[in-house]
């Protein structure tokens, strides 16, 4: 039982706190960085490669680093604290991870190598107008001729779908189960929009679009996708943590320098207890996300699918708690577009949908309420 | 980052549950299980057995009885004595007045109560709150004045906890009037059979006798029961008071509530998705509690406890009083039943959820409230 970073661990934050924090310790640095496509810094994501961390996660036969979760953690970490939006959770952990997963060797070599070193970016194409989340697809269908295959359907939104080199996309298979193909982004129809935290998405239409199925042709990939989402939703939780961190930060430096009625804000308690109260729910959630990390490192995907939604679940309810919060105990000034709380606040909206919020996690685990006692997390 | 216990820690861990779940016997646990009250006679039978083992005060230094075990042992013993039914050692005399003893008092008065403090022989109850003295414990006014070899006291001391049992009372007088109110107090030790002193029953709105007044007049009390320096009484009360935020969020003894609770309405629950969303909420809130908890007890340096400490007291009183409402709930009507008695067909959790559910309401008050509980966390920590 230890839950401290061991000294490359923390060379790791450091060095990751000096590349993507010092490049936005202005938040001018991140309003300008999303405010033309590709939506981030291609410099800083080439800088982001040269360090190695675009292959953290990849195995180093593949051209990555084979890092483990914590380190993993560290990195979308330390994104969270400046609200960097680089597309390393949804390029690198969520569609690399699927490459990783699924992927023939010559695949993983070919993609994770061009990603790891920053020369393509990624994007899984999986979410499906008017439906909920979920490993599977169903209105993206795959179709066999000739030896090849082909897609047709919409998928949106599809995170940084527009700039995308490849695309990962999920598409119902002919004999049924869902299965994971390779499409040249060029291939699709795309149109790419902001969303409102500044992050890119898109909306991508295939239309007998060819397409490489990912790994062994016509196989059921739904359980390989399930737990990539897992991964990914402990992952967002570390980059959710991080901004709550600071979102909680930036309120009591608030408090302590705003005057109203001739005195700092912070000599009223009707606030300060308010401001306490946001300090638990980020303890709470540090705690568990700390230990849902550690559960990615043993590998049981029955337990990481547990610990992915416990995780979901109370960074959830923590970061509207921490964000709405923090914009009430700023007042006016957390509205504007040019003070930066407001913008956590919306990345932590963003984070809390990517792949399931409070409720829908909620929902998984009332399900198994009864099928166990009082919870172990040292069992 | 490691989840696993170390191998050692892990085999400490499964002699504890040995331990706790073999040698204290099955009718005082199953007691503690089903929320009945203890006996003083069950309750001290069942520290003297902890005592024996050496695990009724392992944290006193070691010269007393305590086993120099880390935060994590004493975490991990907490947690499965309570997870067992064991009732926890009584706080009055474990966590309080014991250490105080160990660290402020004489070698007369180490020799004549720590080693009855430990093994219940002496029941202690706490005499600080006063009617006019509750979360501004520095305005009491109980006063003792010196007479020969002798304080000679007189006052009012409230909420005495299971006063009734008590064979001796740590009390905080005010020996100086004249100076500014921290510093004119001192604590004295009184034998609660001492001519003068009468316990009065206070009845709670649960409809038990748990708590009480306890009036002093003209009580004669031998100077040599006076502890540590006099009118240094605030330093004892402040050194008391941080040692009783640890091990107050009760976390193993919520989470055997709720899965206890669980299982006997399994009819219940089964058919109410509400009700199975309100348990999930709550156990992913427990399980939230415990790994910070976890985090607190691997991480505190130096007898500093680490500053996510001051989360335990506040949100495990919220999660105890939680999880007592949602057993309410679940007892449905049945929980009007509390006056019913034994020949009742209403279940034994039932007719007594509601009088635990009021009860437990003292869960946010004592032990420094959770008002106070946020005004140290926006100031220490947050320093706000």
């Amino acid at each position: 039982m230890d839950f401290t970073y061991d000294d490359e661990q923390v060379a790791l934050r450091d060095a990751v706190r000096g590349l993507v924090g010092r490049t936005y310790a202005d938040f001018e640095t991140r309003r300008r960085a999303v405010a033309e496509d590709p939506g981030f810094d291609e410099k800083l994501w080439t800088r982001m490669a040269e360090m190695g961390l675009l292959g953290l996660p990849f195995a180093e036969e593949d051209g990555g680093v084979g890092a483990g979760p914590v380190e993993i953690g560290i990195v979308c970490r330390e994104i969270g604290r400046v609200v960097a939006p680089e597309p390393f959770l949804t390029s690198v952990v969520l569609a690399g991870g699927l490459v990783s997963a699924c992927g023939t060797p010559e695949q993983r070599q070919e993609v994770l190598g061009a990603l790891s070193a920053g020369e393509s970016v990624l994007a899984f194409a999986h979410d499906e107008p008017g439906r909920r989340w979920g490993p599977t697809a169903e209105a993206v269908t795959a179709t066999e001729g000739g030896g090849s295959w082909s897609l047709t359907g919409v998928k949106e939104p599809v995170p940084h779908g527009a700039r995308a080199d490849v695309l990962v996309v999920s598409a119902a298979l002919p004999g049924g189960g869902t299965g994971l193909f390779l499409v040249a982004g060029d291939d699709a129809d795309r149109s790419g929009y902001a969303a409102y935290d500044g992050s890119r998405a898109a909306r991508v239409r295939l239309d007998g679009t060819a397409a490489t199925p990912l790994g062994h042709p016509g196989q059921d990939v739904t359980s390989s996708i399930a737990t990539v989402q897992d991964i990914t939703r402990v992952m967002a939780a570390n980059q959710a943590l991080g901004a709550m961190q600071v979102a909680l930060r930036s309120t009591t430096d608030y408090l302590k320098s705003r005057k109203q009625f001739g005195v700092t804000l912070n000599t009223f308690q009707a606030l300060t207890f308010r401001a306490a109260d946001m300090y638990v729910s980020q303890e709470l959630t540090h705690s568990m996300v700390e230990w849902a990390t550690m559960v990615v490192a043993q590998g049981d995907p029955a337990a990481l699918a547990d610990a992915a939604s416990r995780a979901a679940l109370q960074v959830s309810r923590g970061g509207r708690h921490i964000g709405q919060e923090a914009i009430q105990l700023h007042g006016g000034i957390g509205m504007t577009a040019e003070y930066a709380v407001g913008t956590y606040v919306a990345h932590l909206t963003m984070l809390d949908h990517l792949l399931g919020e409070g409720g829908f996690q909620l929902r998984r685990l009332a399900s198994d309420v009864t099928g166990h006692g009082a919870l172990d997390p040292l069992a | 980052m490691q989840l696993e216990l170390s191998e050692e820690d892990e085999a400490f861990r499964a002699q504890m549950r040995e331990f706790f779940t073999t040698q204290v016997p099955e009718e005082i646990r199953t007691a503690v299980i089903e929320g009945r009250e203890l006996t003083k006679e069950q309750m001290v039978r069942s520290a003297q057995i902890l005592n024996d083992a050496g695990l009724a005060v392992p944290h006193w230094p070691e010269e007393h009885g305590g086993r120099g075990w880390s935060d994590l042992e004493r975490h991990l013993w907490f947690e499965e004595m309570q997870a067992a039914g064991v009732p926890a050692p009584l706080a009055f005399n474990a966590s309080m007045i014991g250490p105080v003893l160990a660290h402020f008092g004489t070698e007369e008065q180490k020799r004549e109560f720590l080693p009855r403090t430990a093994s219940l022989e002496i029941w202690w109850s706490q005499g600080f709150s006063e009617p006019d003295a509750g979360s501004d414990l520095a305005s009491l006014r109980t006063s003792a004045v010196r007479d020969g070899d002798d304080w000679v006291v007189n006052g009012q001391k409230t909420w005495t906890t299971l006063g009734q049992h008590g064979d001796w009372i740590f009390t905080l007088v005010r020996t100086d009037p004249e100076v500014k109110k921290q510093a004119g107090i001192s604590m004295l030790l009184i034998d609660m059979t001492s001519p003068g002193v009468e316990v009065r029953p206070i009845q709670l709105i649960d409809g038990g006798h748990e708590v009480n007044e306890v009036w002093f007049t003209d009580v004669r009390v031998p100077a040599r029961n006076l502890v540590g320096e006099l009118n240094g009484g605030w330093t004892i009360a402040k050194f008391l008071l941080g040692n009783e935020r640890v091990g107050v969020a009760p976390v193993g003894a919520t989470k055997r509530t709720l899965a206890h609770a669980k299982e006997l309405a399994a009819d219940v629950v089964a058919e109410d998705p509400l009700l199975r969303a309100r348990i999930a909420e709550l156990e992913n809130e427990l399980l939230a509690l415990e790994l910070t908890a976890l985090r607190v007890a691997a991480h505190s340096t130096g007898g500093e406890p680490h500053p996510a400490s001051s989360v335990l007291k506040l949100k495990g009183s919220e999660l105890q009083q939680a999880v007592s409402e949602l057993v309410v709930d679940l007892a449905g009507p049945g929980s009007l039943a509390s006056g019913a008695g034994d020949d009742s067909d209403l279940e034994g959790w039932a007719r007594r959820a509601t009088p635990v559910y009021l009860n437990l309401r003292k869960a946010s008050i004592y032990g420094g409230s959770n008002e106070v509980q946020r005004q140290i966390i926006s100031r220490t920590i947050l320093g706000l």
